[in-house]
């Protein structure tokens, strides 16, 4: 259990004010002045320290990511675009950080900008959220009029931008590469890696893109130590995590925790514990929708981190853990899953283009069991034929749910198509 | 080089050359779909894909680069496998993918039988499909009378959207919908608005962009395939003639590094309609004022009559713009014989002349143009006079960013142009060194300038060119290595013709002024008028302008009907070879003209193309000459004021291309987009 005086975001519920200076009575711009004086070289090791990995779902170690930056700029300017596009189903975390805390991710930005040597930042968030852009638009006003940002930031010589970029509802300009498209107004598509941002990112410029938990908690990892974060969690999964608690539970919530918390203590700590209790649990989508389902008996034990949800065949992905009673229909679920990825695969490459339309048609037969046995296979054929052969990892994405399914419940699946021969019999 | 390993064979390839060629180095052949060695990467395809061994999941081979293969832990080369067991699978898998949305309506495909798709299927298809759903449908799009679309068929690989907007420079194609609904279109459904719009056919490596006028019209294996070279514009593109039987039904591109890359104008592509209209089919003589169809021998005696009396001072000659070699050779050889050096070739009245070869070649060579760090267009407008030469320039500025600047009226070339006014006298203040792009041209290692027909065409013609050979001697436009002065043509013919010294003194004006007998070889592009009082003769393949004052008309040969050599605007020679007969009675021009000089009892001394040939002495090497410089042009005075463009119609610029219907609905397509008013407008 997390302790509170181990909690980065403070005002994570808005019960307090998320002004400037209610901000900087809970912390927030304390001491920032010192942390840029300690130099860039200082910041990134600390972040190393710290065991950082990427919030937004890919896990990728922050430190190391802003270490690939260029030290010396050959002419092109740096960018650090910050991703708030959140729009993985079950997701709710970003949107209240930059709803009640916004001022932990604009400090964030100027002390990951300076780390990486950057001249401005490009928050790009997702177009639904008009409060919280409204909110994070005005922190970031308030930090210009304190000279917190922009020339001469918290008068440490560094000149730093921060710009707010409205996305236009499409989940692929979450992908980094498909919202760096996005942000040069492009038709938002994942470009091909190599070249990799850091080297070539927004307009033709070396770019780093981080999640926005991942720049959030950074001024308080560097006010408080990489040593302290890193003593948080479990080794190579260190830290606190926002966790988004939804479906089947009595108080869905977000709640921050320690990294490594198990997966029944969470909800049943936070959230109030499942519907009916937890025997009446079927199963948990513990990463957002992306990641393969776990079914009960996985879920008794499980940690909720990189590692060990790795180790179950899942992952933690954002950390969006979507519960499920015995009431779900878990085949319907997981089809209105490939419903949302077919219709959000951007169409450039074939795999995903052509798969994710297969597969859900599929799912949908199999929802009413209006299948054969065989097509269960096939359709796990297919996913793999998706799965790694595509430019972005939407296709993994889009395919991992239905391997999930058919992992964990195939018997559920079989027994439908069963049902439905008979009903077919009867007739 | 670094070094890779690709299955098993260990090679030394570029760092920036992509894995796709490669593994095409090594002699693994890639299936691919989206990539195009003229294109950009898209890397949408997947079909490409190769294991790199030790990587979690195969790789896209046409978007990684020999040098982003980090070698192995042990330090050899990184292994790459074409053919293992992951990868058949991986572009197995690919291949299901693009066949369940395709329609597999091979047999009524234009396509078929040259189908990238098909090929692939073969190697990588499944013999039955596991897709039980729908198929997905697509409305077709209207692409205007040249491309004809069936857009379920598209397997968005994007290759139009890239031409058009990287090579052809009109950015009006692209993909609008996401996922499965993703669809290629014009966006607003109009006209590709480029000159060499038909090149996204032969790009589509499926059935869903397909020639219109091509449609439903043959089948690729039973057609006759000629490579030729092209006569619609100075450039001798080089050319595919398919023909069944007695009519050509398509024209294609065929790759020449040094000129037209792969790519062909449409008018190139789609004038051959025009090879069958309105052709001269057989010999007409005037009678009573009215041309009557007769017989070859009633041909030559009314030309014998016609002639007979004349001096040969009195004789003359005009040679069109689609002429071979051959038959220009063969008409001043006739007309020596009958004691006149009396031949013009110059029907625009462009004041070139024959005396230093440099003065009227195309120096640079087109290929050259990718070296040019500065360029200075006077009076041309390259998109209309020469699209796939325009397209290299574009390539050029597209790399280099180089700066382009133009003397003449103002055109969307498809790259920025800095206009320095539409005024001849401008290219006088450039030799003085009063106009600033002086100083970009001075300062440019490799300038080039492109003369235009449009600004020769004039009286202050010779000044002009003068004044150009002067900014090129002057601003360092020739050095070692480099002749940055250029001749921009738009008739196949006018480099050999001149070759040959086909020029009078005083020009056309002056050899019709006195003429009593005119042959005209082809000639259909000048004010036939001055014709009226002069004996005729008109030897060609179309009924166009030039038969209207002619008292007798002998049928010639089109390009496609003759074997001929033509020098393309480099001065480079290029034979093209025969693709069909000539109809009706026509005949290749040369015999018409070696027979009629027995009739006429001064007989040709050849009497067959070798020995024609030997005697002209013309060396088909394909090859851009090196031209020693010299002295030309004509001193005077450039009279201020605008320059009358020499194409204005791009899709009518010669008998062929006006007789063809495709080409005058390409017109009417372009002016209706033109006239398109706003919901405003009436």
């Amino acid at each position: 259990m997390l302790k509170d005086k181990d909690r980065i975001f403070t005002n994570l519920y808005g019960i307090h004010d998320w002004r400037l200076k209610a901000a900087q009575k809970r912390g927030d711009w304390d001491g920032t002045k010192d942390i840029l004086a300690k130099g860039q070289d200082w910041i990134i090791s600390e972040m190393k320290e710290s065991g950082l990995r990427g919030r937004g779902g890919a896990g990728f170690p922050t430190g190391l990511k802003w270490s690939f930056m260029p030290k010396e700029s050959d002419g092109r300017p740096s960018y650090l675009v910050v991703n708030a596009d959140e729009g993985e189903p079950g997701t709710c975390k970003d949107r209240d950080m930059m709803r009640h805390d916004p001022h932990k991710l604009v400090e964030g930005c100027l002390i990951a900008g300076f780390a990486m040597r950057a001249v401005a930042a490009y928050i790009y968030i997702r177009g639904e959220f008009r409060d919280e852009a409204d909110v994070l638009e005005a922190a970031i006003e308030e930090a210009y009029a304190a000279g917190l940002i922009g020339r001469n930031a918290c008068k440490s010589g560094y000149d730093f931008d921060v710009y707010v970029h409205r996305g236009a509802g499409a989940y692929i300009c979450g992908e980094e590469t498909a919202l760096i498209e996005s942000l040069e107004g492009k038709k938002g598509q994942p470009r091909l890696k190599p070249p990799f941002p850091a080297n070539v990112g927004v307009w033709g410029c070396p770019t780093t893109v981080n999640n926005v938990e991942s720049i959030a908690v950074a001024p308080t990892i560097l006010r408080r130590s990489g040593a302290w974060f890193a003593g948080l969690g479990r080794p190579n999964n260190t830290g606190t995590k926002v966790f988004c608690i939804s479906g089947h539970v009595e108080r869905p919530c977000n709640v921050e925790e320690e990294m490594g918390i198990p997966l029944k203590t969470l909800i049943e700590k936070h959230a109030g514990g499942v519907r009916g209790g937890w025997d009446n649990l079927l199963a948990i989508i513990p990463g957002g929708s992306s990641v393969p389902v776990l079914p009960k008996s996985t879920c008794d034990n499980v940690l909720m981190d990189f590692d060990s949800l790795r180790d179950v065949k899942s992952g933690l992905g954002t950390a969006a853990v979507i519960v499920m009673d015995k009431s779900t229909d878990i085949v319907r679920a997981i089809a209105r899953l490939s419903k949302f990825y077919k219709h959000e695969s951007c169409g450039q490459c074939t795999p995903c283009r052509e798969g994710t339309g297969w597969m859900w048609r599929v799912m949908e037969r199999l929802v009413e069991g209006r299948a054969e046995k065989e097509e269960i296979d096939m359709l796990l054929d297919v996913s793999y034929q998706v799965e790694g052969h595509t430019i972005c990892a939407l296709g993994d994405a889009a395919a991992w749910p239905i391997q999930g399914l058919i992992r964990h419940f195939r018997d559920e699946i079989e027994a439908r198509i069963d049902r439905h021969h008979d009903r077919q019999a009867a007739e | 080089m670094p070094k890779v390993n690709i299955n098993g064979q260990e090679i030394e390839a570029p760092a920036g050359m992509s894995l796709l060629q490669a593994c095409e180095l090594a002699g693994a052949e890639i299936p691919r779909f989206c990539y195009h060695e003229r294109l950009e990467i898209a890397g949408n395809c997947r079909m490409c894909l190769v294991e790199w061994v030790g990587a979690p999941k195969p790789q896209a081979s046409c978007a990684l680069s020999v040098g982003d293969l980090r070698p192995n832990p042990d330090g050899t080369p990184a292994n790459i496998r074409t053919d293992s067991p992951v990868v058949k699978k991986a572009r197995e898998g690919v291949m299901e993918f693009l066949l369940i949305n395709h329609p597999l309506d091979c047999p009524i495909c234009d396509q078929g039988g040259e189908c990238d798709l098909q090929d692939q299927a073969l190697g990588y298809g499944a013999g039955r499909s596991r897709y039980e759903e729908n198929k997905r449908a697509v409305e077709e799009k209207h692409m205007g009378p040249l491309i004809k679309t069936i857009m379920t068929r598209c397997i968005h690989c994007t290759r139009c959207i890239r031409f058009a907007t990287d090579v052809a420079g009109v950015p009006e194609l692209g993909a609008v919908g996401r996922g499965e609904h993703m669809e290629i279109t014009t966006y607003l459904e109009k006209t590709l608005d480029s000159e060499l719009s038909g090149n996204v056919i032969d790009l589509c490596p499926v059935g869903a962009l397909t020639s219109k006028p091509y449609a439903f019209t043959a089948r690729p294996w039973e057609l006759t395939k000629t490579e030729s070279v092209d006569v619609m514009d100075a450039l001798g593109s080089n050319i595919r003639i398919d023909a069944r039987g007695k009519e050509v039904m398509r024209v294609l591109p065929r790759l020449h590094e040094d000129v037209n890359e792969e790519w062909i104008s449409d008018k190139t592509r789609y004038a051959c309609d025009g090879l069958m209209k309105q052709r001269l089919d057989r010999p007409y003589v005037r009678k009573g004022g009215k041309l009557q169809e007769a017989s070859w021998n009633a041909a030559f005696e009314a030309i014998a009559t016609g002639l007979k009396g004349l001096s040969g001072e009195e004789i003359a000659g005009v040679v069109g713009d689609l002429c071979d070699m051959e038959s220009m050779f063969a008409l001043k050889g006739l007309l020596a014989l009958l004691g006149s050096d009396r031949i013009e070739c110059r029907q625009d009245g462009a004041k070139l002349e024959s005396a230093v070869r440099a003065s009227y070649l195309f120096n640079t060579t087109i290929a050259g143009i990718e070296d040019a760090d500065a360029i200075l267009l006077i009076g041309t407008n390259p998109r209309l006079e020469a699209a796939v030469l325009n397209a290299r320039i574009r390539k050029t500025w597209l790399a280099k960013k180089l700066p382009i600047a133009n003397i003449g009226p103002a055109y969307d070339l498809t790259y920025p142009v800095e206009q320095l006014g539409d005024n001849a006298a401008v290219v006088a203040d450039i030799l003085a060194g009063k106009n600033g792009f002086a100083d970009i041209l001075k300062k440019a290692e490799r300038p080039m300038l492109i003369l235009g027909q449009g600004a020769l065409a004039h009286e202050d013609g010779g000044a002009v060119l003068k004044a150009a050979h002067d900014i090129a001697d002057q601003f360092g436009f020739i050095k070692e290595g480099w002749n940055g002065f250029n001749v921009l043509h738009t008739a196949a013919s006018r480099v050999g013709a001149l070759d040959l010294g086909l020029t009078v003194e005083g020009g056309l004006e002056g050899l019709l002024k006195d003429a009593k007998a005119v042959f005209l070889l082809g000639a259909d592009e000048f004010d036939a008028a001055p014709l009226k009082k002069s004996f005729t003769v008109y030897l060609g393949s179309h009924g166009d302008r030039g038969v209207q004052e002619a008292d007798v008309v002998l049928p010639g040969a089109a390009y496609s009907e003759k074997s001929g050599t033509y020098l393309n605007t480099e001065g480079r020679a290029q034979m093209a070879p025969r693709a069909i007969f000539p109809p009706g009675d026509a005949r290749e021009d040369w015999t018409i003209l070696r027979a009629l000089s027995d009739v006429l009892g001064k007989t040709l001394p050849y009497d067959s193309l070798p020995e024609l040939r030997a005697k002209m002495n013309v060396t088909v090497i394909d090859e851009a000459p090196r031209e020693g410089w010299g002295d030309f042009g004509a001193a005077g005075k450039i009279a201020k004021g605008g320059i009358q463009i020499a194409v204005t119609d791009f899709y009518g610029t010669n008998p062929i291309a006006r007789a063809s219907d495709t080409m005058a609905a390409c017109r009417d397509a372009k002016l209706a987009d033109l006239k398109e008013g706003t919901g405003t407008d009436g």
